[in-house]
């Protein structure tokens, strides 16, 4: 295809736009307007290819963006920053089903039988094959997230060695496709077996490994973009698609390394899929644990110097931000420091937890990463853990035979006192129990965090 | 290997380079407008939808086309609403009169 030279430039000016708008996007202070930016270059780049000459019929284009702007500002103003991991993987999964149509309608139009240039098939074939896991594995983690899919861990027998052998297949198939004529049959093939694919590939990967899988099918939609964009000979598809690949690739990177696993240890290692056998340990809930009653905590609180708050998934499900943000600014009349300690895989995306917490008013200087609050911890006096469980959990950095050993961890052992707030003493995903619940300096509040946190703020009230 | 193609790999490899130098730089507080924002830039496939719908070549590349159009179009616009929705909320200060 090739577009007159005025639309091409266009396409650079769009593609430019986005890279600034991303640039911009490395303070709160300039974010904002870099989204705007890279808007702009979007609508650049739209209208660009709707005065192209090639296109013949407006009718079903124009009902097309019509439909496609009002279904996504509907979904973009009404959803809840609690479900922003399920917003950001169903657009995902549109994204990719995208690039991945335009792939197969690309082939599609070839008549068949006939022969097809191999380089051209290559995009064609990764297009489809990227686009369709990246759709249908985008699916799965919306299910997973929104619960309507098992969060834990699926995995049957020999899973491993049929996805492997799934993957082979497809890559057979294309093959054979590539090298040979236009064949629409077995293309067809190939794309349910890529679906089934990007399915089974999720479906083992547990619940809080979610911002993991999340920030890979975000790279994954960047490359099918890309893979389009070689269909097309369209640069800015191309550079687009790699921008947005690089910062899923990015994301993913800093998640493996903030749970010190590796990716494929991620993808493939069914974490959390069965019970853990931890040794000679009692079982869950026969050890004692402090239990406190909210007076106590309010009473440690209010007249603490430094708190430190680490917010976790539970925050979210309870959707206690906004009561959470109340009591902060409570002890902070009080003369009370307080900080909030976000861990980068708290939560079910990246970056989770500081959403929720802007969105109860949190000033976004009040958020620590783990290594500026960890060595200050020792002089905090209380470390209040809101809905978190693995991030703070020692075992990680002190029994070798844990699962999660090696983790970076907040540390919240070593402040002078802990507060848990949890409905239970059930483990979280990886099924491990939490040696922090029976530490001595450890309180335990038991209940809903959205309630738990009334009562304390009622209490410190009082006080 | 025609040249098109060698050039779109020299673009794909450069922009990749690109985009790690720019995204490094985003601070893990804004990680999650940064997911939406950058999924909402792969709307871009948009653009291919358009050609393909609008080449009018046979109602089935239509219908796919169509498709494919409302898909990228409801990516895109909905990610940069989505994107703008969460960084109106970064504040330095609390608001005034909460």
């Amino acid at each position: 295809m090739d577009a007159p030279l005025a639309i091409q430039l266009t396409y650079l000016v769009s593609a430019a736009l986005f890279i600034l708008g991303l640039k911009r996007l490395s303070s709160p202070v300039t974010a904002r307007r870099g989204n705007m930016l890279a808007a702009i270059g979007m609508l650049l780049a739209v209208v660009a290819t709707l005065l192209d000459r090639a296109i013949l019929d407006y009718t079903w284009i124009i009902v097309g963006l019509v439909a496609g702007a009002a279904v996504g500002a509907v979904m973009a103003q009404t959803v809840r920053m609690t479900a922003m991991p399920q917003m950001v993987g169903v657009f995902n999964g549109f994204g990719g089903a995208a690039s991945g149509l335009v792939a197969a309608a690309e082939y599609l139009q070839r008549a068949p039988g006939s022969p097809s240039p191999i380089d051209a098939d290559v995009s064609i074939l990764a297009g489809t094959l990227i686009g369709a896991v990246t759709f249908s594995g985008s699916m799965i983690a919306f299910g997973k997230l929104q619960g309507l899919v098992s969060e834990r861990a699926v995995t049957y027998p020999l899973q491993k060695t049929f996805n492997f052998l799934l993957l082979a297949g497809i890559v057979a198939v294309c093959t054979l496709l590539a090298v040979g004529d236009v064949d629409a049959a077995v293309y067809l093939g190939m794309v349910g077996g890529s679906l089934l694919l990007g399915v089974l590939l999720v479906i083992p990967i547990g619940g809080a490994d979610m911002p993991v899988v999340i920030a890979l099918l975000n790279s994954y939609s960047g490359l099918a973009a890309s893979a389009a964009g070689f269909v097309l000979s369209n640069n800015a598809l191309i550079i687009s698609g790699a921008l947005v690949g690089a910062s899923g690739l990015i994301l993913t990177g800093i998640m493996c390394r903030a749970m010190n696993r590796s990716l494929a240890n991620v993808l493939f290692g069914a974490f959390g899929a069965g019970a853990v056998s931890g040794g000679a340990k009692a079982a869950i809930g026969e050890r004692p644990v402090n239990a406190a009653e909210a007076a106590d905590v309010a009473m440690m609180l209010a007249y603490a110097r430094s708190v430190v708050i680490v917010p976790g998934y539970g925050l979210a499900v309870a959707q206690a931000q906004h009561k959470l943000r109340e009591l902060a600014d409570l002890l902070g009349k009080r003369g009370v420091q307080v900080k909030y300690a976000i861990h980068p895989v708290a939560g079910r995306m990246p970056g989770h937890m500081n959403v929720l917490l802007a969105e109860a008013n949190v000033p976004y200087t009040q958020l620590y990463e783990p290594e500026d609050v960890n060595p200050e911890i020792p002089n905090t006096d209380v470390a209040l853990v809101v809905g978190a469980n693995d991030v703070v959990n020692p075992a990680a950095r002190d029994e070798p035979g844990s699962p999660i050993y090696g983790m970076p961890i907040i540390e919240v052992d070593r402040a002078s006192h802990s507060v848990v707030l949890k409905r239970s003493l059930s483990p979280g995903f990886a099924g491990i129990d939490n040696e922090l619940f029976y530490r001595p300096t450890n309180m335990m509040l038991f209940g809903d965090a959205a309630d738990s946190i009334a009562r304390l703020i009622e209490e410190v009230k009082e006080l | 290997m025609s040249g098109t193609l060698l050039v779109g790999i020299y673009v794909f490899v450069l922009a990749m380079f690109v985009g790690f130098e720019v995204i490094t730089k985003v601070p893990p507080t804004l990680h999650t407008p940064l997911m939406s924002g950058s999924n909402a830039i792969s709307g871009i496939s948009i653009v291919g939808a358009l050609v393909i719908a609008g080449a009018g070549n046979s109602p089935v590349l239509i219908g796919i086309g169509l498709v494919a159009v409302i898909l990228a179009t409801i990516n895109a616009v909905g990610g940069f609403l989505v994107t703008d929705r969460m960084l109106q909320m970064f504040k330095r200060k609390p608001d005034a009169g909460r």
